[in-house]
């Protein structure tokens, strides 16, 4: 985010001592002091009667959360395929799913839910590449064949798919240290006997929410403190000439699929422990993926994140207060965006 | 070098015999003596249920091939006719059907469908190319969610059935031959007018624009309305197939517009090529056929692998489908694919 550069006109200051900037911050600060004491305030009873109940609100929103860590997840590996190799990868919702089956089995057999996780990942980033130097690398430079030939994989995948792993759904068993919930410092109601009631949160939820935050750092720092990382970004700018400059661009697609396609299995065990594994899944993933970058902006990774809060936070706030219009609400947040930034939030204009 | 039917433009008009064409005058008698030889079953779920999909696909067609516009939102389209045939007309679900005629509840239908299509026309031409396969999918997609929720318009999950063909002129058109016939009447008119569409000023504007957006914009064409309005001409013809649908089925319900249909309807356009508006038609009866007898040859379980492999294959072998394949050594092999050039 950039700020319009102010014209350094000297009269400017002291003329006008509040400038659009400050205002703005003391309107940010306004909008942060007010969430913190939704959050952590106690409810008069008015809004309790008017936001169904503190603890509906703070769950919706931590849920919410939740879901954006997910959803950021699922959407940074599209994205990122995106940007560099115009490709809409319509497979990547079927990625999501065969991480959760690989992540599943693995966990299953060994009885480790870490290795469940690495192997997720790995496997997936494997397909990646396969997919990448066997299919996209013979389309290349047609975008619509590409879109076209990931629809059929994702048909095929979802067919193969429900042929192994069966329509039924599966629970992951997540180990001890991870179950459980923890008691938040924030209280939801007072009894009338003057004691706090705190809002206990399941933990593992909140450490997934901590783990898609460190990824998209990590995220954002190799892409923007690395070697590999400016090679990307080069990519997302000028394919040919990144390639001119001598780097072996395949190399870089391959690196960039690999690591779009293993998130997408990692979110996959990850997501699917919080919630299950079944068929559908990757519809829904997929859809999410689509809503999160359509309204982020194709091919950055800090419009992943800002989509994935917008379209995570929406859906479960839809969810408690008006439950059958949820996914119209996801919606018109697309319409919306596109009305006002066909490229959405942090797309460049291209 | 877009279309032939451009650099003819030019040249006399020739005879009548020639204008139609030879292949199409035999196909259309192929197509009226098809009900003497074929049993009810092809007569209906081969015929009638092509005929259908080929519509759908056609108005994808029409959208993908003259507009650049891949949409995957026709079944929406068309499910927005079946929808509002089954709530003004009769059903047997016993949740609205306010049982209007027929000659009341089609052109309804029909104009809401061609309105919806319009409106996501409107959000998706904000975009082009590649990522109004995107959108048209998330639109598709929320729709699905939507009538999956909704129980006070689209009845949530269960949708309404026991909605009923009309009774006119003494035949109920639900009926195998009455059926294939309207079907056959209706898509005829469909493709006809698609055919004959491309070739007036609008449809060439379209092609124009499809083409070079940038140069028709200079020109002083409005480029967003013509293709705002290309999708409700689009949603006119899956519309009509949508009233069909639900005439055939008897019944609507979330899982007819879920997205599995709406690339079901992309798959039959593409099998079959969308250079030209017979490719969808071939495409739904391929598709047809092997969704029939795939069960013979790989079980009912697996048809989607095979399909999803045969459109694979053909995305790869011939990017115009089996129409593609069918010119590929012909005088069209110079046609530019898809990809409009910015």
């Amino acid at each position: 985010m950039t700020t319009p550069v102010q014209p350094a006109d000297p009269t400017s200051l002291t003329t006008a001592p509040i400038s659009g900037r400050q205002v703005r911050i003391v309107l940010y600060l306004l909008v942060a002091a007010l969430l913190a004491w939704l959050i952590f305030g106690i409810w008069p009873a008015w809004l309790n009667s008017a936001l169904v109940s503190k603890k509906a609100f703070v769950s919706a929103i931590l849920n919410g959360l939740t879901l954006s860590g997910l959803y950021f997840l699922v959407a940074s590996g599209f994205t990122l395929v995106f940007g560099l190799m115009r490709n809409v990868n319509l497979a990547h919702g079927s990625l999501y799913l065969l991480g959760a089956y690989v992540g599943y089995e693995i966990a299953d057999r060994t009885g480790y839910w870490l290795l469940g996780v690495a192997g997720g990942f790995l496997v997936l980033a494997v397909i990646g590449v396969v997919m990448q130097v066997f299919v996209f690398r013979r389309l290349e430079g047609d975008d619509l064949r590409q879109t076209l030939v990931t629809i059929g994989i994702s048909i095929v995948a979802a067919d193969l798919m429900q042929a192994v792993w069966g329509g039924t759904t599966y629970q992951f068993q997540l180990p001890d240290w991870l179950g459980g919930a923890l008691k938040l410092p924030i209280v939801t109601a007072i009894k009338s006997n003057g004691t706090a009631v705190f809002l206990s949160y399941p933990l593992y939820r909140l450490l997934v929410l901590v783990a898609a935050a460190v990824i998209g750092v990590l995220l954002w720092l190799m892409l923007h403190r690395t070697r590999v990382g400016m090679m990307i970004r080069a990519g997302v700018d000028d394919r040919a000439m990144l390639s001119a400059s001598g780097v072996n661009v395949h190399m870089v697609f391959a690196v960039v699929f690999a690591l779009g396609a293993g998130l997408a299995g990692f979110a996959g065990v990850v997501g699917g422990s919080v919630l299950s594994v079944a068929p559908g899944e990757d519809v829904r993933y997929l859809l999410a993926s689509l809503v999160v970058v359509i309204v982020g902006g194709m091919g950055s990774i800090t419009g992943a994140a800002i989509g994935a809060l917008l379209i995570g936070l929406a859906e479960q706030i839809g969810l408690v207060y008006f439950p059958t219009y949820g996914v119209v609400l996801t919606f018109v947040i697309m319409v919306v965006t596109l009305a006002i930034r066909p490229q959405g939030i942090m797309g460049k204009a291209r | 070098m877009t279309d032939p039917a451009i650099a003819n433009l030019g040249a006399p008009q020739p005879i009548w015999l020639d204008r139609i064409g030879i292949g199409n005058i035999l196909l259309a008698i192929a197509l009226l003596l098809y009900p003497a030889a074929a049993s009810d079953f092809f007569l209906t779920q081969i015929g009638a249920f092509s005929l259908i999909y080929g519509m759908l696909a056609l108005s994808l067609m029409m959208l993908a091939g003259y507009g650049g516009m891949i949409s995957l939102a026709q079944v929406t389209t068309a499910g927005i006719a079946c929808y509002t045939v089954a709530v003004f007309g009769a059903n047997n679900t016993g949740v609205l059907g306010f049982g209007w005629p027929w000659w009341l509840v089609v052109p309804l239908a029909v104009l809401l469908s061609a309105i919806v299509s319009a409106l996501i026309g409107w959000i998706s031409v904000r975009t082009t190319g590649i990522y109004t396969i995107m959108i048209t999918l998330a639109i598709a997609t929320a729709m699905f969610y939507f009538a999956q929720q909704n129980y006070s318009i689209f009845n949530g999950h269960s949708g309404f059935s026991g909605i009923k063909a009309p009774e006119f002129w003494g035949v109920y058109w639900r009926d195998p031959m009455p059926f294939y016939y309207l079907s056959l009447g209706v898509a005829a008119i469909a493709y006809i007018a698609v055919l004959y569409g491309r070739k007036t000023t609008f449809g060439l504007t379209l092609q124009a624009s499809r083409d070079n957006p940038r140069r028709m914009r200079a020109i002083g064409y409005d480029v967003t309305a013509h293709k705002v309005f290309a999708w409700f001409l689009a949603g006119i013809i899956a519309g009509f197939g949508g009233v069909l649908l639900v005439w055939f089925n008897g019944r609507i319900s979330p899982g007819t517009i879920d997205v599995g249909a709406a690339i079901d309807v992309l798959i039959i356009a593409v099998i079959g090529g969308i250079r030209h508006p017979i490719g969808p038609f071939i495409g739904a009866v391929v598709v047809t056929l092997l969704q029939t007898f795939a069960i013979d040859l790989v079980g009912a379980e697996r048809f989607n692998t095979l399909i999803g492999l045969v459109f694979l294959v053909i995305v790869f072998v011939s990017p115009d489908g089996i129409l593609g394949l069918w010119t590929r050594f012909g005088p069209r092999m110079a046609q530019e694919s898809l990809r409009s050039g910015g």
